[in-house]
């Protein structure tokens, strides 16, 4: 079985936004809540989506927005303009 | 009932932190730049000599030839504490990104004549290197230097480099559409022509300097204070008569900068020459040296872009630069 | 307008290609100036670069991304700090007993931040690549604001409670918090590859998770909504500084083969020293939050056991294995937050912040996330400490504790197999015998004696007569600690009775 990667989002608005865009485009991903933050894990690969988040938000967003609602993520990461990929290679 | 409260709730204990009621003489509220600078830094009890450089402690005031009966009293008249200050680049940042806007959006660099576009390319683009090797020297500064309230400062200016850096980087960008040959061909000048040797050279010998305070100097004080005025105020001048008022508006970021950066400088500088007389002789010392330097290294570079009166340009940009160090306590 | 104005005809930069531009062309080969000279500490540790250039940087900020987003971050933070003050949000916190584990907080993990901030400086100058040398920079500054908003954060704290009034006189000092002073020394004094290795892959990618995320969630729950926010903004920065970690660690792998066993070392030896660190966090988890959100034993299996599970198998690929000795930590995650709050429980009167036996209902919470160990081990002597102090016999050990020479924790780890048995472990070097309270420290020093034997220790310098006196009293003096008001039981201690005045008066308006 894929090892989890991991996401920690600070519970704000853009947080639930972003949440909202991950979920929808990782089917496989689940969430656990605590006190103001959520963590998202999801087998081997996660992926943010700058269009989903646009769709979620209502409004132009630059991935590097990302910033200022991560709490921690846990995966080797990569970002373009159009996404993050958070992944294990193994 | 609620007013009960509200006098449990204000009989405070003490208005501010222990170490700083000693510095201020008096329990008494303090601001956020005294709460969060002063020793911020450790200075007793080190556990292990680092192995990179073990005659010396983790921070040793042996690593300078000045001394301070207190590291902490050249204070930054700024009192920029890392909120004041990000906050403070990001409004100097946004009016630059709309200048940018402005100016690739008009096109305002294509205005600059072809003959004078050139010496630009061959002015300012390499400059990215000379600012890499100030952000280099800072980031030296920072780690081993003495006590957070230079070492904060020189932090600040460490990032500040790297920003002006790449401001000077998107310039060349703007220059090429993009493709990024105009930032090659500055490298290569920065190498290899003879303009720039001499600023190279005085560069690198200052990469390899032992003593931080004289880094500061020699950087912050004498280099900076030759090649800033020279590029941005005369090159930029000279820039008027063939078109480059755009660009202007892309390099005011690093007038303003340099503006702010020299009230600090100023300020440290001066405090730590008022101290005693062996500090005032070392700093005045260093500073004639490296300023000496820098107006020798830059002459083929002013040479070049002013013609005939590069010459004049630096000894007038050098006696202005003696001016303010006597201003500051230096013997001149 | 479009008859006026051409559109530029540019193309259009992605964010690696701007990102290279802007940062990778900047370094150069010197020449009037050997590089030997220029970058003096880019061999002695044996770790070989063959290419800076593969470097790969996961996060592409440029400076005008780092100003524009770190300043909001600031204005957003220093809003609630200013209307925390205001609004004297201190009085809407669960409990005052929370406050001490912000007395350890700034005390403890906040100098680290600054240390952070001059290492990472350290680095930022000397690595040879432009690309991490660039992220080491970034992260020098964040550091600096980590240590500066927390100052900030708890400024308003420290008007009203006791034991956060002289921080750094205290870091540098006092007996317990060698422990993490020792720790960023250690590091500091290392050469810049196991720096990173130290700070920011073991502590930052494998071992912070445990102290911000659960803890900072735990301050939420708790209504500290000024460290809370200072602890997620602070945390935002962090995931950069993780990914910093994990790509090092990979660079270096991917470099040279022979770079791998000297990186493992490290590895094995950072992971033992974060984890041993990590003790006090565990205690503050499970005793010092009045409200809880998950206990260390829960935190430990996700953040290490899962999270650090998966991260060790994608390394495997490389030769690395799980760090040494996780073994053990896994055995002690059911004793570890027990036998460090027994241990303060008996020496609180030498210590900056105060303990208390936990509450009737905060028992059974220890007993139901502590099934195997807590009823069995621990609860009895609470329940006698309880009497103890009723019949107004308050426990204190006036004794001075043994600490291991490594890392500087008194001796109250139990043996791996054995939790009734205290772990001692002892080595010789050059005639002098060093004690150590596990395998794991034991090797460390083995390793590198001659860097532990410099150790400053807190109760060997009270015996030669450093530290103000002979006396507990001389030394607290010394320590800038006020007896009697930042010490001993939370029963009776300044703080609690200005909480109990605060909450009558609450009372009263309420009722």
């Amino acid at each position: 079985m894929a090892q989890n990667v991991s996401i920690t989002l600070q519970n704000t608005d853009e947080g639930r936004a972003i949440a909202a865009a991950i979920l929808s485009d990782n089917p496989a991903a689940t969430v656990a809540s605590m006190p103001s933050l959520t963590k998202i894990d999801c087998p081997g690969r996660l992926e943010i989506r700058r269009d989903s988040v646009e769709t979620q938000l209502g409004r132009d967003y630059d991935l590097q927005e990302l910033q200022l609602s991560l709490i921690s993520l846990a995966g080797n990461v990569d970002e373009d303009d159009e996404r993050i990929v958070i992944a294990w290679k193994n | 009932m609620s007013l009960e409260i509200k006098t449990t709730a204000i009989q405070q204990r003490r208005q501010t932190f222990a170490n700083v009621a000693r510095r201020l003489g008096a329990d008494r509220p303090a601001s956020r730049y005294e709460e969060s600078m002063y020793d911020l830094q450790p200075e007793v009890n080190f556990h292990y000599r680092p192995t990179w450089a073990p005659e010396y402690e983790l921070f040793d005031k042996s690593r300078t030839a000045i001394t301070m009966e207190d590291w902490y009293a050249p204070r930054d008249p700024r009192q920029l504490y890392y909120g004041a200050y990000t906050i403070a680049r990001s409004r100097m940042m946004e009016a630059t990104e709309k200048n940018f806007a402005f100016v690739e959006k008009r096109q305002l660099l294509a205005a600059i004549a072809p003959a004078w576009a050139e010496i630009v390319r061959l002015y300012l683009l390499p400059l990215r290197h000379y600012e890499w090797g100030a952000n280099m020297n800072n980031s030296q500064i920072t780690a081993i230097g003495y006590g957070a309230a230079i070492t904060q400062a020189t932090q600040f200016i460490t990032m500040d480099r790297l920003g002006i850096a790449q401001i000077i980087s998107r310039v060349g960008l703007v220059m090429d559409g993009n493709a990024g040959d105009s930032l090659a061909a500055a490298k290569r000048a920065w190498m290899d022509d003879p303009v720039w040797q001499g600023v190279r050279r005085m560069v690198e010998d200052s990469l390899v300097l032992t003593d931080w305070f004289e880094l500061l100097v020699a950087q912050n004080l004498s280099m900076d204070g030759m090649l800033y005025p020279l590029v941005y105020g005369r090159f930029d001048a000279g820039g008027q008569a063939h078109g480059a008022q755009g660009l202007s508006m892309l390099t005011e970021f690093m007038v303003d900068w340099q503006d702010d950066n020299a009230k600090w400088v100023d300020a440290v500088i001066k405090r730590v020459a008022a101290e005693n007389d062996a500090n005032r002789q070392l700093l005045s010392g260093w500073y004639a040296a490296w300023a000496t330097r820098a107006q020798e290294a830059l002459r083929p570079l002013a040479d070049h872009v002013l013609g005939c009166d590069g010459v004049t340009a630096l000894a007038e940009i050098r006696q202005a630069l003696d001016a303010r160090a006597r201003k500051i306590g230096l013997l001149v | 307008m479009t008859t006026l104005l051409k559109e530029p005809k540019a193309k259009k930069l992605g964010l690696k290609e701007r990102y290279a531009h802007l940062t990778r062309g900047l370094g150069w080969e010197t020449t009037y100036q050997p590089m030997s000279k220029v970058f003096p500490f880019a061999d002695y540790e044996g770790i070989k670069i063959h290419d800076w250039d593969a470097w790969e940087d996961p996060f592409r900020l440029t400076m005008d991304a780092y100003w524009k987003y770190q300043a909001e971050k600031e204005r957003k933070l220093y809003a609630v700090i200013d209307s925390f003050a205001q609004n004297n949000g201190q009085m809407n916190i669960t409990d005052a007993r929370y406050i001490n584990a912000i007395k350890i907080f700034l005390t403890g993990v906040s100098p680290l931040e600054y240390m952070a901030h001059r290492g990472y400086a350290q680095v930022g100058r000397h690595f040879v690549g432009a690309g991490p040398r660039v992220a080491c920079q970034m992260q020098a500054i964040d550091e600096l604001r980590h240590a500066q908003t927390q100052i900030h954060t708890i400024s308003h704290y420290n008007k009203f409670f006791d034991g956060l009034h002289d921080s750094r006189h205290m870091h540098d000092r006092v007996w317990y918090l060698s422990v993490p002073k020792s720790f960023f020394d250690d590091a500091a004094s290392a050469g810049p590859f196991e720096f990173l290795t130290a700070i920011s892959f073991s502590f930052e990618y494998v071992l912070t998770n445990l102290l911000f995320v659960p803890f900072m969630s735990g301050a939420a729950f708790n209504g500290d909504m000024a460290t809370v926010t200072f602890g997620f903004s602070a945390q935002s920065d962090e995931s950069r500084h993780m990914t910093l970690g994990l790509e090092i660690i990979k660079f270096m792998l991917e470099q040279d083969e022979g770079n791998v066993p000297i990186v493992q070392k490290w590895i094995d030896k950072w992971f033992w020293r974060g984890y041993r660190l990590l003790t006090i966090v565990a205690m503050m988890m499970d005793y010092m939050l009045p409200k809880r959100v998950m206990s260390w034993a829960e935190a430990w299996e996700m953040y290490f056991e899962e999270a650090g599970g998966a991260l060790f198998k994608d390394l495997a690929r490389y030769g690395i294995r799980e760090p040494k000795y996780a073994d053990v930590a896994r055995k002690e995650k059911g004793r570890l937050s027990h036998e460090a709050w027994c241990t303060f429980y008996n020496y609180t009167h030498a210590a900056a912040f105060h303990t208390w036996v936990p509450k009737e209902e905060e028992l059974a919470w220890l007993s139901e996330k502590y099934p195997d160990t807590f009823d069995k081990l621990y609860r009895p002597r609470f329940e006698y400490w309880q009497k103890q102090q009723e019949a107004g016999k308050r426990f204190y050990n006036n004794s001075l504790p043994q600490l291991c020479t490594v890392c500087q924790v008194p001796m109250l780890f139990t043996e791996p197999d054995d939790p009734t048995k205290i772990c001692f472990r002892r080595a010789e070097h050059k005639g002098e015998t060093y004690h150590f309270c596990s395998d794991g420290c034991c090797d460390i020093f083995k390793d590198e004696p001659e860097k532990y034997i410099q150790s400053w220790l807190p109760v060997h310098q009270i015996f030669q007569g450093n530290c103000g006196g002979a006396t507990i009293p001389d030394v607290l003096a010394w320590y800038h600690l006020n007896n009697g008001v930042d010490n001993l039981d939370y029963q009776g201690s300044p703080d609690q009775q200005l909480w109990d005045a605060w909450m009558k008066d609450r009372g009263k308006a309420g009722g």
